[in-house]
């Protein structure tokens, strides 16, 4: 188990670096590399939660180091998927430092096993939670997406042409891709919020009980609905929607951590 | 041993008032090379002239005669005197001359580094030159690995990456806003080379539509019939703002054409699609403060050469690899280039043939049990055959004076008993 995610955070920092010698050098097989050496990590990765599911039979989200380790996992997959699809080359800067990242903080929390509870084999709790850390995911990429958007576009208008100008695509493809990542991250976090309810109403016979947490989610999927709302209705885009999908990033984080620290709940004991 | 000699004068040596004295026009370039094959000594020539310089090329068998002849060649020919340009002229030899070439076809030594037209004038020079038969088999290979080397070194380095002129920066910079141009629409406002130059760039990468508004209608009508586009009254631009994504403006109105206010109720019409505005006019047509919009962006004059002069600077720095591509290449030519002396060719095929030889006796030694004695005659055969077949071949290439290019015959010597190592 150990030495799985060791040999993942190995890949992914081998990744971070032939990403962080693509930004510098630009020459095409570092991002090729960074990319591979990213995908042989994610599988690592995946061994590693087979593992833990194989041993105990349940998904491993028992507590803080089981939850970032699947968040981490989500992101991986994601980006590997989204790369793919839209070959944005550069996004890896972003992405393999993140997930290095993630899984380095995961090595350094107590991996104490959470008590064996037959509530982690229901199939909504599953839907639930693998739902809201691929949508969470999403928004982590937008996030860094939106961060690149506005790197160009500053250097753009103040016509400061030299090191990022050259290494950035195109506003209109930065754009395209965080909307498209928002989108992944907002059906998937609805997806994962309607599970958690018919999951709540099946254990405590109701849909919402005003948890932190739950209040704290309300608030993120109507931060994101709202931005995307804005950007169908009156175009939001560019600019402001980068702007937007950091904020929303920020206020995501907090109902990932910030809520399991500072707030209580029933989502805390999992997560802590 | 022939000799190549470049004799020169450029863009660096020369102002533009010497230089267009001494340029050929094309039909001049025919009678000029004509001329110079019948001087004495000069066995292969190439006269290459353009706008930034003229550049000779000649193989020789007497390198200091054909210098002094050539330069009054030059003089004789434009009828201009000697010692006004003497001094701007500047003298190649052997690997400095083919050193030369090679940097000029690369474009390492034009004005603007890495400019591509020269190489094509350089393929133009040398068609001529094999036209008339002034090219033999040393110009013919170095103008081979000429064109070869800088092909390489196109593909190799950054040297031809990136804008270096206004029109066509303003492009790139569009593609760093838009990604792909291809369907967007350009609206020209005013008229003039470096905007009209613009919209044929965009037109070249898909553009759409193509709206041209100027002051006096029936100049737009003019114009717009040109790119195939629809002309719009003046009046009209602001309507027009709202569909067309690039604007490229060049009109000498002493004050903003297109404002801030102008542009800030269109972009909430837009629905905030980028809107990217090219100013060239000088005073500006544009307000800086669209600039400060979001999701508007503005380049006047003075940024897109700002975005020149940079981009110069990185062509400057990838012409050091150049250099070095260039380097690598005048050592391959000079290994080659001595390959064309008479002795060790004879030295070489006759090595050839002994090595045949003493491979073929061995095997007919061992195979039919030969005795002693009647091989040492054997071998005896074959040595004295060698001599008699070489003797006529070395005795002709030996001989002084030879009417005919003797490098040509070494080369097809080397060709035929395939002596390339």
């Amino acid at each position: 188990m150990e030495i799985l995610i060791i040999l993942t955070i190995l890949f992914y920092i081998f990744s971070s670096g032939a990403y962080g010698a693509y930004l510098f050098l630009q020459k095409n097989f570092l991002q090729r590399s960074g990319y591979f050496v990213l995908a042989a990590g994610f599988l690592w990765h995946t061994a590693s939660l087979i593992y833990s599911i194989a041993g105990t039979g349940h998904l491993p989200i028992g507590n803080l180091h089981q939850t970032l380790s699947l968040a981490g996992w989500a992101v991986a997959g994601l980006f590997l998927i989204i790369q793919f699809k839209f070959n944005l080359k550069i996004l890896g800067i972003f992405a393999a430092p993140l997930v290095t990242l993630v899984m380095i903080i995961v090595s350094l929390l107590p991996n104490a096993p959470a008590e064996a509870s037959n509530l982690f084999k229901n199939f909504w709790l599953i839907s639930h939670v693998v739902a809201i850390f691929i949508g969470e995911a999403g928004f982590a990429l937008a996030c860094g997406l939106g961060v690149l958007y506005l790197i160009q576009e500053n250097a753009i208008k103040t016509k400061r042409r030299r090191f990022f100008f050259r290494r950035l695509p195109s506003l209109d493809l930065l754009d395209a891709t965080g909307y498209a990542c928002i989108v992944v991250g907002f059906t998937l976090l609805t997806l994962g919020l309607i599970t958690g309810f018919v999951y709540a109403k099946s254990v405590w016979g109701r849909f919402w009980s005003w948890d932190p947490k739950e209040v704290w989610s309300g608030i993120t999927w109507l931060f994101y609905a709202a931005l995307l709302h804005e950007r169908i209705t009156v175009g939001w885009r560019g600019r402001r929607s980068a702007i937007m999908a950091i904020i929303g990033f920020g206020v995501l984080l907090f109902t990932f951590l910030g809520v399991n620290f500072l707030l209580e709940g029933h989502h805390g004991e999992f997560t802590k | 041993m022939p000799d190549i000699v470049l004799i020169g004068i450029n863009h660096k040596t020369a102002p533009v008032e010497i230089r267009e004295c001494i340029a050929f026009s094309g039909d001049e370039s025919i009678t000029a090379l004509q001329t110079l094959r019948r001087l004495p000594n000069i066995k292969e020539a190439l006269l290459f002239s353009t706008c930034n310089r003229v550049e000779l090329l000649v193989v020789t068998n007497n390198k200091s005669h054909t210098i002094s002849t050539t330069k009054n060649f030059i003089a004789e020919f434009n009828k201009i005197p000697l010692d006004q340009f003497h001094d701007a002229l500047y003298v190649h030899e052997g690997d400095e001359a083919v050193r030369h070439v090679f940097r000029v076809a690369a474009s390492l030594d034009s004005m603007v580094v890495g400019e591509p037209q020269i190489l094509g004038q350089i393929k133009d020079a040398y068609r001529m030159a094999t036209e008339i038969k002034s090219s033999g088999v040393i110009l013919n290979r170095l103008l081979h690995r000429t064109f070869f080397v800088a092909k390489r070194i196109r593909t190799e380095t950054g040297i031809g990456d990136h804008a270096v002129s206004i029109s066509y920066a303003a492009v790139e910079l569009g593609r760093k806003i838009f990604g792909e141009l291809a369907g967007k629409a350009v609206l020209l406002v005013g008229a003039g080379e470096m905007a009209e130059l613009a919209v044929e760039h965009l037109i070249r990468n898909k553009a759409s539509e193509i709206y041209v508004a100027n002051r006096t209608f029936e100049n737009g009508v003019e114009l717009a019939k040109r790119f195939n586009g629809q002309a719009i009254r003046f009046e009209e631009i602001t309507n027009f703002l709202e569909f067309t994504d690039i604007i490229i403006s060049s009109t000498g109105s002493p004050e903003f054409v297109i404002t801030r206010d102008q542009v800030k109720t269109v972009i909430r019409k837009r629905r905030n699609r980028p809107i990217f505005f090219i100013d060239i006019a000088v005073p500006r047509d544009i307000d800086p403060g669209v600039n400060r919009l979001s999701n508007a962006y503005v380049y006047d004059i003075d940024d897109l050469q700002g975005v020149v002069d940079d981009n110069l600077e990185d062509r400057q720095q990838e012409a050091v690899k150049g250099e070095r591509i260039v380097d690598e290449a005048v050592i391959g030519f000079r290994k080659w280039y001595a390959s064309l002396e008479v002795v060790p060719t004879i030295i070489a095929l006759r090595k050839k043939m002994e090595a045949i030889a003493a491979a073929e006796v061995q095997k007919t030694l061992q195979s039919h049990k030969i005795p002693a004695d009647s091989a040492a005659a054997v071998q005896k055969m074959t040595g004295s055959l060698i001599n008699k077949i070489l003797h006529d071949p070395t005795v002709f290439l030996k001989k002084d004076g030879m009417a005919e290019d003797k490098s040509l015959h070494v080369d097809t010597i080397r060709k035929l008993f395939n002596l390339e190592e």
